[in-house]
């Protein structure tokens, strides 16, 4: 990048101040919108080359850190930039830009109300997001992790309807239910316990505490991240789908949730060390209540007619895929699970944009009426396909890397059950996915559908999707940074 | 001059309330007790300031020496609580010139400000002294001037209420000078240092005993431990809005550093909670507290009312961190006093604004409010989710400290009650939020607007306090600290 004469250390805290600068630019310039949403692109580019310019520093071993202050004793809020957080980072600032120039094709076309509201809102949610992925102790990811909660319930109750009051309501009661019942407990817990909450290679939590008493911790840390949408705290991922599709997208298939499992991930490898959980008989449970995770989302995806369920539920599937990277606790399921974290994002996001060109070009929300759509919306219908593939784990798209890996790891564990849990899982993802794209291109129209030409998105929106769908590609065919990246994070 | 303020801290508003009293003019009165009001916090910022430097401040009324004469003794805890009363009574003033005049009619404006003086003195006296006599006539000061207060309240049932806090008042007043009375009997002394030396000698008697069970009882009714608060939701909601905010932000928290100063200096910790089984009696209470409160709190319609409730149960945090007789604990314990002044403050002076602009605080009448007064509102939230423990805030220092301290106990069941507890105040925080936000507004409060800047800069000078002490507690935490470790008799 051109900027060799900034520190590393204040790129981190740039990452983290970019996003909230701009929300105070986007909010000054609320009467102008054009200038609104220009500003809302250009601070999403920066904090991508912000992002990306610490890579090749990672990729060599260095680890930047900023202590910003000290909150209490001993916990300070510091950022601490290592192969994972980067990784996250990197796949949220750049879906940012994709997103923001959707959302100007999505808010438009759509006539939203309240966009300058809107704009701030997301601004923070990925400042936040930033603290999260390059959180140095879980001291600081936490205080990120909440106020990402906070700043998306605006968001997800954008419409200001009674539905999305009660969707609101479910989301704020699970995920701050779910944080401050166990996550925060926990959280003091380890302090109490390792008298520190510094992630570090290979844990902190080594023969401080019986092994009992660490498999209880770490449920507790499993289920406090509700963000993770691990079953039975699920419910308000679907719930949050009454936002408009651009927070769906970004936030409900990106940055909230891959916030919670990337944190599941992190206080596996960092707080407990993945040697510690192969030894703890709680993390086989967890990973079979993955296992039922996955299988169960996905039948009820098949089941769902509306479109951003269907797709929600597909999630919540997919997210499980992460943690039980994480669980499996050995190297080759870690690497699967973070480089699902991309891949998963690439492909979800996709399809969640098209289900909002669909929405914005013809205001259909249920999959039963898409029927013969390929004929009018070529681009989204394609563009749906490819993350179709990406998502079920076909080649050509990046999707199969992290399957493949995965997989393996399941070998590795000897959990032979679990990897016939992937392959049945991939099977009804199939199931639920394909058929659209196919009968939009096969099936024959509707009757009230505009039959004679071409009836796009707006242009904004297709060639956001176009980008997103062209990602999951070009991760199929050079995954090699991603897998760099990751291998980084368990070659200590 | 440095030298005496222990005494101007309690002469000052003293001499000064006789002569507001003959400024017959409302806003000269308010004028004269905002000058005064602002040099008493000067005084407790000098006095906090050299108790932290210097250790205990000694000072003989009249040149008497201690035992014989009157001693006021102020100490880093007592410092600190003064800075509270202090600090809150300086900016409820500015805020209480429009409150008040619109609540209170001109001829007893200035009788209102006189009480309020005198309630102020009362209260600082109760801090400052050293002697057992001398702090139960500054509680009948501060309590029967807060009588006066409460009647002054617009509403008529404020006469029932505050007759039925001055009965209840005077039976703990009773009490506590019962208790007082058998000390002197058994002691021969006043003083409480000396009342400190003597006791051990005496402690094993059935009188000592008896006048230990009426000081608890007497001082858990000023403090409204459950089930001694019955006077105070009453009393909180049909007091002035200003009342409201002064007496819920400093008369309970005096009343808990009575029982400090009783249960740690003058009988010691060991004998307190330990010679009969009141640290497990006070633990079951405290979490009754908590639990219950917050329960009856999601079910009030008048929001002043759910506020009373919820300062009962977090009352109830403050009591429980202290029955663990821990420096953790009792630093827990006070940090907590602290900050529930913030965020309580907050949060009636939000109500106050509301009330003078729709002159019921009423949820029914609370539709869509935050559109038409968004600052108050925003207040209101923030110092909710202070209220709630979210990071950040106050609140969450207040929420980490107790759950450190439960945990260092092993009582990980009761840390699950604290927390649970919490999720009970995102319940009826939530309440309000959702009608204000997301109701359309009534047809009636369309003319309704903001509040008026002197209103609304106070509310936010303690909004801000809110998030600073959540992010910097070295103020906060370092005193605390200083005067947990002081009351157990260690350090200094």
């Amino acid at each position: 990048m051109a900027m060799p004469a900034i520190s590393q250390q204040f790129v981190i805290e740039l990452a983290v101040a970019v996003p909230l600068i701009g929300a105070v630019l986007i909010w000054m310039l609320r009467e102008r919108p054009n200038q609104r949403e220009a500003v809302s692109l250009v601070t999403a580019g920066i904090l991508f080359a912000l992002v990306a310019s610490l890579l090749p520093g990672v990729l060599n071993g260095d680890r930047p850190t900023a202590v910003l202050w000290e909150t209490l004793p001993g916990l300070p809020i510091a950022l601490r930039v290592e192969p994972l957080g980067l990784l996250f980072a990197l796949v949220a600032s750049f879906l940012w830009i994709a997103t923001t120039i959707y959302s100007i094709g999505y808010m438009r076309g759509h006539r939203e109300g309240n966009q300058t509201r809107f704009y701030v809102y997301f601004a923070i949610a990925l400042s936040s997001t930033m603290g999260i992925a390059f959180a140095a102790n879980m001291f600081t990811l936490f205080v990120f992790y909440e106020v990402l909660t906070l700043s998306t319930y605006p968001l997800v109750t954008h419409a200001g309807t009674e539905e999305a009051r009660r969707g609101g309501r479910v989301y704020l009661g699970v995920l701050l239910g779910t944080s401050i019942g166990f996550l925060f407990l926990a959280i003091v817990w380890t302090w109490s316990v390792a008298g520190t909450l510094d992630f570090r290679e290979g844990g902190i939590l080594r023969d401080t505490v019986s092994p009992p008493v660490i498999g209880i911790l770490f449920a507790l840390y499993v289920f406090g991240i509700g963000k993770a949408a691990i079953m039975p705290f699920h419910r308000w991922l679907p719930a949050a789908m009454v936002a408009p599709t651009p927070v769906s997208a970004l936030l409900h298939a990106v940055a909230v949730v891959k916030a919670g499992v990337f944190t599941v991930l992190k206080v596996s490898i960092y707080l407990f060390g993945i040697d510690v959980l192969a030894e703890i008989s709680v993390t086989g449970w967890l990973a079979y209540l993955a296992g039922v995770t996955i299988l169960i989302a996905s039948l009820v995806a098949l089941a769902q007619d509306n479109l951003k369920l269907r797709l929600a539920y597909s999630t919540v599937s997919q997210l499980s895929y992460v943690i039980l990277g994480a669980l499996l606790a050995n190297p080759l399921a870690v690497v699967g699970g973070a480089m699902h974290i991309a891949m998963h994002a690439f492909g979800k996001i996709t399809l969640f944009f098209c289900a909002g060109a669909i929405l914005v070009a013809t205001h259909k929300t249920r999959v039963s009426e898409m029927r013969g759509l390929g004929r009018t919306m070529p681009f989204t219908m394609a563009a749906f396909f490819i993350g179709s593939l990406s998502v079920i784990g076909l080649p050509p798209m990046g999707g199969l890397w992290s399957k493949w890996y995965l997989a393996l790891g399941t070998l590795e564990a000897g959990q032979i059950g679990l990897l016939v849990v992937l392959m049945l899982s991939s099977l009804l993802s199939l199931a639920y996915l394909l058929p659209i794209p196919i009968l939009a291109f096969f099936g024959t129209p509707d009757k009230d559908l505009p039959s004679d030409g071409i009836k796009e998105a707006p242009p904004a929106c297709v060639a956001a999707l176009l980008l997103t769908a062209l990602g999951c590609l070009a991760l199929f065919v050079f995954p090699e940074p991603l897998y760099q990246l990751t291998s980084l994070i368990i070659s200590k | 001059m440095t030298a005496h303020l222990p005494v101007l801290q309690v002469v000052i508003p003293l001499v000064s309330a006789p002569i507001c009293m003959l400024l017959r003019r409302g806003r000269l009165a308010w004028g004269f007790t905002l000058v005064v009001s602002w040099v008493v916090l000067g005084v407790a910022i000098l006095l906090l300031d050299r108790t932290l430097a210097e250790g205990i401040l000694s000072y003989a009324i009249g040149n008497w020496a201690a035992p014989w004469g009157i001693e006021y003794r102020v100490d880093a805890v007592g410092a600190f609580v003064i800075l509270i009363v202090a600090s809150v009574g300086a900016i409820v003033l500015p805020f209480a010139h429009a409150s008040v005049r619109h609540e209170i009619p001109d001829d007893r404006i200035s009788l209102f400000y006189t009480c309020y003086l005198l309630c102020l003195t009362g209260l600082l006296g109760i801090v400052v002294t050293g002697d057992a006599f001398n702090l139960f006539v500054f509680l009948e000061i501060s309590s029967l001037s807060s009588y006066v207060l409460i009647s002054l309240g617009t509403d008529r049932r404020a006469l029932t209420a505050a007759f039925q806090y001055l009965v209840m008042g005077t039976i703990g007043a009773t009490f506590i000078l019962i208790g007082v009375g058998w000390l002197y009997m058994m002691t021969g002394t006043l003083n409480m240092a000396d009342l400190a030396q003597r006791l051990p000698e005496v402690a094993d008697t059935r009188t000592i005993r008896a006048a230990f069970a009426f000081l608890t009882v007497g001082i858990s009714l000023k403090l409204a431990l459950f089930p001694l608060h019955l006077w105070l939701p009453n009393a909180y909601t049909y007091a002035p809005s200003a009342v409201s905010t002064f007496l819920a932000a400093t008369a309970t928290k005096v009343a808990i550093y009575v029982l400090l100063r009783f249960f740690f200096t003058v009988f010691g910790a060991e004998y307190s909670l330990g010679a009969m089984p009141l640290a497990e009696i006070l633990m079951v209470l405290a979490l009754t507290a908590t639990l219950v409160a917050s329960l009856v709190a999601v079910f009030q319609e008048d929001i002043k009312r759910m506020l009373a409730y919820s300062s009962v149960a977090q009352i109830g945090y403050i009591i429980l961190a202290i029955s663990f007789a821990s420096v953790t604990g009792l630093t827990a314990g006070i940090i907590h006093l602290f900050n529930h002044a913030l965020m309580k403050g907050a949060l009636f002076m939000a109500m106050g604004c509301i009330f003078l602009r729709l002159g019921s605080v009423h949820i029914r009448d609370m539709e869509g409010i935050g559109k038409r007064m968004p600052f108050t509102m925003a207040a209101f939230v923030i110092g909710g989710l202070s209220l709630i423990g979210v990071p950040m805030t106050a609140g969450f220092i207040s929420k980490w400290y107790l759950v450190q301290a439960t945990l260092e106990e092993g009582l990980w069941l009761i840390a699950v009650l604290i927390l649970v507890g919490s999720l009970i105040a995102v319940a009826y925080i939530w309440r309000v939020v959702e009608v204000a936000y997301f109701r359309a507004p009534a047809q009636r409060s369309h003319e309704v607007k903001e509040a008026p800047v002197s209103m609304l800069v106070p509310t936010w000078i303690l909004i801000a306090a809110n998030i600073y002490f959540g992010v910097d507690t070295s103020l906060t935490f370092g005193v605390a600290r200083t005067s947990a470790e002081s009351l157990l008799g260690m350090g200094g």
